[in-house]
Formats: structure tokens, C-alpha cells, sequence
């Protein structure tokens, strides 16, 4: 189950997508995030939906590799929709005790529903596409101005780069260390919420000290293969703009123009 | 040069630029690849003050005299400080007393540092947990990134290295995807690309299947064989020693034994008071001599047995 968290994982693939220069997606998803927000009508959803639709289409990756990253979310998913639908005061439609459910409520439930599902995976795209190392590349471009003033973004970048990279290896350990636990009797489903989280201290004891193992031994094999930090540093693959990047910077702008016409003239 | 270096002969704390370059220029002339002399090295632990309480001895007394081009193999039983040793020679650590050269650079120089590392690459145990990038190809450039090499440059080291390893079909895959025995050759290639003139590998078979360490192992007798890389293999597995050029056995923080294979091989009572396996081999062809049959000393493949039994 712990698995299937797709955010932070790539999916090699040849596509037009993939080939863009991070910084393009980056912005790019930022940008449609905003156009979400500013999104407010049937023709706002309907255009955000295109958008999405085609970028996915265009990334070449499977549909259920998104879908699959929405799992975990469902939860604040279901609450944050059920909330909207209880608690926003207007026309009353339905009403059961205390519960009322109002024609603003539904609608303000299904904005937010569909926002949060293509907030994630709008990013889910970005990180299925982008390789966490081009990802954090292209993040120390966008942010490097921020090392005037003494921010240390090449040492953010790589913190993030790595605890990318270690995603999945402490996840199997997880289960890995979970299995061990259970075959010497521990219980992980039953309980209340306190004693269940009470139950996770003997998973997560193990996964920390081996977390902090492994750390040491990556800090060791980065120094023994010269690494000094940020300066003097070459890129193997450097980030330079080309044709195909402007382009999709224009069809991103030329989106987000739509989006806000639509807001402001429908 | 021998005779000029004595054990003994080099001040322990020799800072003196002048001295220094002096060293370094009759190194060239000897072209040991690494020299320690008199080695020790104490572990300090550290009390809640941050004061060191106590401390141990992890090496002693170590000697070395490795000349370019040989696969050396330093066996030993664990905790007997061959990690220890290993990492003196890629600076990780420095020596409390002794000193050890590296290409002919002193490990205690600071400013050399970065150097030393170049010119001796390490490969781990854990092949998880030495690998950074995320695409195989993006951690083979991971070295030569750092060494501030111009991106052409990196591309051809990398496609170089990726080659030497037999990688190159692997090189657009995550590592999470690759098996162990993989996983280290990235791991070589990653190193191969800073163009080290040796390469040290602390235990690099012990969390693979036996495909894995054979994998791992011809990769390593290649580069050894085609780029006359040195090779400093350091193992508790027996098998794995018996094409070195050389091999030192480390017990108790000194180097107890050393020289060829063969000779170190024949000596059987002597590895296992060192707690040292002996290849199977090996041992069947000691018992049979001890039980009368006449066959030479040290025999070390199957097939040398057999043909020494069949004359």
C-alpha cells in the first residue's frame, strides 16, 4: 500500500514532455495551479480539463500511473469535499439533523473536489516526467538568485535530490522492517488511533536508526568521490533553453490568458 | 628508495611544504601507487562533553608498498581493520600516527585532499547506499560533476566508464531497478569515471548473490587487466583472493601475513588460527597431504588438484 505513492516518481519514457527543460515544467505546473484557482466557471473547468487531458496525453504515461497518486490523497480528499458540502450556508436542498447540504455547498464540493484532483495531479505529471535530479536542477536555477542573499540552494537542492532518491528504498525497508515485526507477533491493525500509533514505535525505531545508517554511509561515498559542495561544480547535463522550451512557455501563457478571460468575461 | 625509507625515517607530523615536495618528487621515481608506514589509527569515543574518553586501536604498525597496475587483496576477519585501512587510502580517514602516501601525495595534506580522492576511488559495501543519482547515467557523472570537469567532457567519461562495466545497456534505468551485483558495477563505473589511478573496494561482494560477486568481481579483474587500473580488493571471502597479484591477511589491526596467493594459501593452520576460511580446494588438497599423498603446497583451483593428483 505504502508503494503506491507516485509523487517523486519518475517514469522513463521518450516524450516531448519529458525532453523539456525542467524549468519550463516547474513553471508551467505552478502556473496551471494558479489558472486552477482562478478557474471558476463550467468553461474554466472545461478548458483546465483539455489542458490536463493533452499534457497527459502528451507525457506518454499510463493514466493509472496518476490515478494511483491520488490514492493516498483520498482521505483529505473525502474530508475537504464533505466539509464543502456540510458546512458552506445558502440554499437548502437536503437536510438531516444537523446536516444541511446546500446548491452552494455541492458546487462549492465538486470545485474543490476536482481542484485538489488536479492540483496533484497536475504535479504528479512534473514529477512522473522530470527526473528528480533535472527537477532539483532546474529548482537551483529558478531559486539561484536567492544565494545573494545567503540562501544555500545548492545544498537545499541536493538535500532534496537525495531524499528523492531514498524515497523508495526506505519505503521497502518500511515494509521490509513491518514484515520482520510481524512475524515476531507485532500488531500494526488493531487499537484505537493512540494505541495503533503506540504499535508504530517498533517500526519506526528501526527505520530511523537504519535512515541514519544509510545517511552516513551516503555522506562518506559522496565525500569519497570528491564531493565539496556547490562551487566549482560542472553539470553533466546543464539547463539551456531551447526552441521547444519557448514554445511551451507560449502555450502555457496562451492557457493561462484563456483561463482568465474566461474568469473575467464568462 | 628503499633504503631511503626506512620505516621510521619520516617525521610523523612532517608539514614542511619543502619536505613535502621532496617527497613527492622521489615518489615519482619509485611510482608506488600507495606506501604507508608505520600506520595507526585510534577511534576515539566521545563523552557527553565532547571530551575523547577512551580510544581504540583499529590499525597498527602498518606497512604497504602497492606498485601500479596490481590487484591486491587484503583479507581479514571482521574487525580485524581492514575498513579501517581501506578508508586511510582514500584520505576518509587520517592516520593518528604514521603516514600513508597516496600517488605520492601525503594524506594528511590538506590541500591535496580532493586529489587524493581523484586519484583513489572507493567502492562500498552497501551498494544502496552509495549510489546518488537517480538515473544510472546521471551517478557515473556524479564524480566528474564534482571534479568540475566541462559537460563534454563528463558525457564521454561517463559513456567510457558505463562501457568498461558492461553497463551501457542499463544506463537510462533507475538504480532502484537494477540487481545488486548492477547496482555495484554503476558503483565502479561511477568511480572509474574520475580517471583514479586505483580503485578500492571495501567488501564490495558482501550483500550480493554469487552471480552478483561473480559479475562484480570479472568486472573488476577487467578493468584491472585492460586499464591497468590498481585494484585493492578487501574481502572475507577466500575465493575471491585467488587471482590477486598479492595478498595482505589483517588480523587485529596488523597485516599478519602477505604474498602471493599461493604462498599464503599454503600456510592453512596459520589462516585459521585467523579465523580465515580456506577455499575448499585448497583445503581437501592440505588434508590429502597430510594423510601422505604427495602434491604440492598451495594448490588453489579445482583443476590444479585434479592434475596434480592424476600425475
Amino acid at each position: 500500500m505504502i508503494r503506491d505513492i507516485t509523487i517523486g516518481q519518475y517514469y522513463p519514457a521518450d516524450s516531448s514532455l519529458h525532453r523539456l527543460d525542467p524549468r519550463v515544467k516547474f513553471i508551467g505546473t505552478f502556473l496551471f495551479l494558479i489558472s486552477l484557482f482562478v478557474a471558476d466557471s463550467f468553461w474554466g473547468y472545461l478548458l483546465a480539463t483539455c489542458f490536463l487531458g493533452g499534457i497527459i496525453l502528451l507525457s506518454k504515461v499510463p493514466v493509472k500511473f496518476m490515478v494511483k497518486g491520488l490514492k493516498p490523497l483520498f482521505i483529505i480528499l473525502l474530508i475537504t469535499v464533505l466539509f464543502n458540502l456540510f458546512l458552506i450556508p445558502g440554499k437548502e436542498i437536503w437536510s438531516l439533523g444537523f446536516l444541511t447540504i446546500t446548491v452552494e455547498g455541492v458546487q462549492q464540493a465538486v470545485k474543490i473536489g476536482i481542484r485538489l484532483i488536479y492540483l496533484v495531479m497536475g504535479s504528479s505529471v512534473m514529477t512522473l516526467t522530470t527526473t528528480p535530479n533535472q527537477l532539483t536542477d532546474g529548482l537551483e536555477r529558478i531559486l539561484r538568485p536567492l544565494n545573494k542573499i545567503k540562501v544555500p540552494v545548492h545544498e537545499i537542492s541536493m538535500m532534496m535530490s537525495i531524499a528523492l532518491r531514498f524515497i523508495p528504498i526506505l519505503m521497502e525497508e518500511t515494509d521490509k522492517i513491518m514484515k520482520a515485526q510481524i512475524a515476531r507477533g507485532a500488531d500494526f491493525e488493531s487499537g484505537n488511533l493512540i494505541q495503533k500509533a503506540k504499535n508504530m514505535i517498533p517500526l519506526l525505531v528501526p527505520l530511523f536508526i537504519s535512515a541514519f545508517r544509510r545517511a552516513d554511509d551516503l555522506a562518506m561515498a559522496m565525500e569519497a568521490r570528491c564531493y565539496h559542495g556547490g562551487d566549482h561544480r560542472t553539470q553533466m547535463k546543464p539547463l539551456i533553453y531551447e526552441r521547444k522550451d519557448y514554445v511551451a512557455y507560449g502555450i502555457v501563457l496562451i492557457y493561462l490568458a484563456a483561463d482568465i478571460l474566461i474568469r473575467i468575461f464568462l | 628508495m628503499k633504503t631511503i625509507w626506512k620505516s621510521g625515517d619520516i617525521p610523523v607530523e612532517n608539514t614542511e611544504k619543502k619536505t613535502y615536495r621532496k617527497v613527492c618528487r622521489l615518489k615519482q621515481k619509485t611510482m608506488e601507487i600507495i606506501k604507508a608506514r608505520k600506520l595507526k589509527y585510534d577511534y576515539l569515543k566521545y563523552d557527553d562533553n565532547g571530551q575523547a574518553s577512551e580510544s581504540y586501536t583499529a590499525v597498527e604498525e602498518i606497512d604497504l608498498d602497492i606498485q601500479p597496475g596490481q590487484f591486491i587483496s587484503i583479507l581479514g576477519h571482521n574487525g580485524s581493520g581492514k575498513s579501517t585501512l581501506a578508508k586511510h587510502m582514500n584520505a576518509l580517514l587520517i592516520p593518528t600516527e604514521g603516514t600513508i602516501w597516496v600517488d605520492g601525495m601525503d594524506t594528511a595534506m590538506e590541500p591535496e585532499l580532493w586529489k587524493i580522492r581523484q586519484k583513489a576511488g572507493m567502492v562500498f559495501q552497501n551498494p544502496d547506499n552509495q549510489i546518488i543519482g537517480t538515473v544510472v547515467e546521471e551517478d557515473v557523472g556524479f564524480g566528474p560533476e564534482n571534479l568540475g570537469i566541462p559537460t563534454e567532457g563528463i558525457w564521454s567519461r561517463v559513456n567510457k566508464s558505463l562501457e568498461a562495466v558492461g553497463m551501457t545497456p542499463f544506463r537510462h534505468r533507475s538504480p532502484n531497478k537494477l540487481s545488486g551485483g548492477q547496482k555495484q558495477r554503476v558503483a565502479i563505473a561511477g568511480v572509474m569515471a574520475m580517471h583514479p589511478k586505483c580503485i578500492i573496494m571495501d567488501e564490495p561482494t558482501a550483500m550480493l548473490d554469487p552471480n552478483g560477486r561473480k559479475e562484480v568481481l570479472e568486472a573488476v579483474h577487467e578493468l584491472n587487466k585492460k586499464e591497468g587500473i590498481t585494484v585493492i580488493l578487501i574481502t572475507h571471502y577466500m575465493e575471491e583472493v585467488i587471482d590477486s597479484d598479492r595478498v595482505f591477511v589483517m588480523d587485529q589491526g596488523h597485516i599478519v601475513m602477505q604474498g602471493t596467493p599461493r604462498e599464503i594459501f599454503s600456510r592453512v593452520e596459520e589462516l585459521k588460527a585467523y579465523r580465515l576460511d580456506v577455499p575448499q580446494v585448497t583445503l581437501l588438497a592440505y588434508e590429502l597431504k597430510k594423510a601422505g599423498i604427495p602434491l604440492p603446497d598451495g594448490i588453489l583451483t579445482t583443476k590444479e588438484l585434479v592434475d596434480a593428483l592424476c600425475h
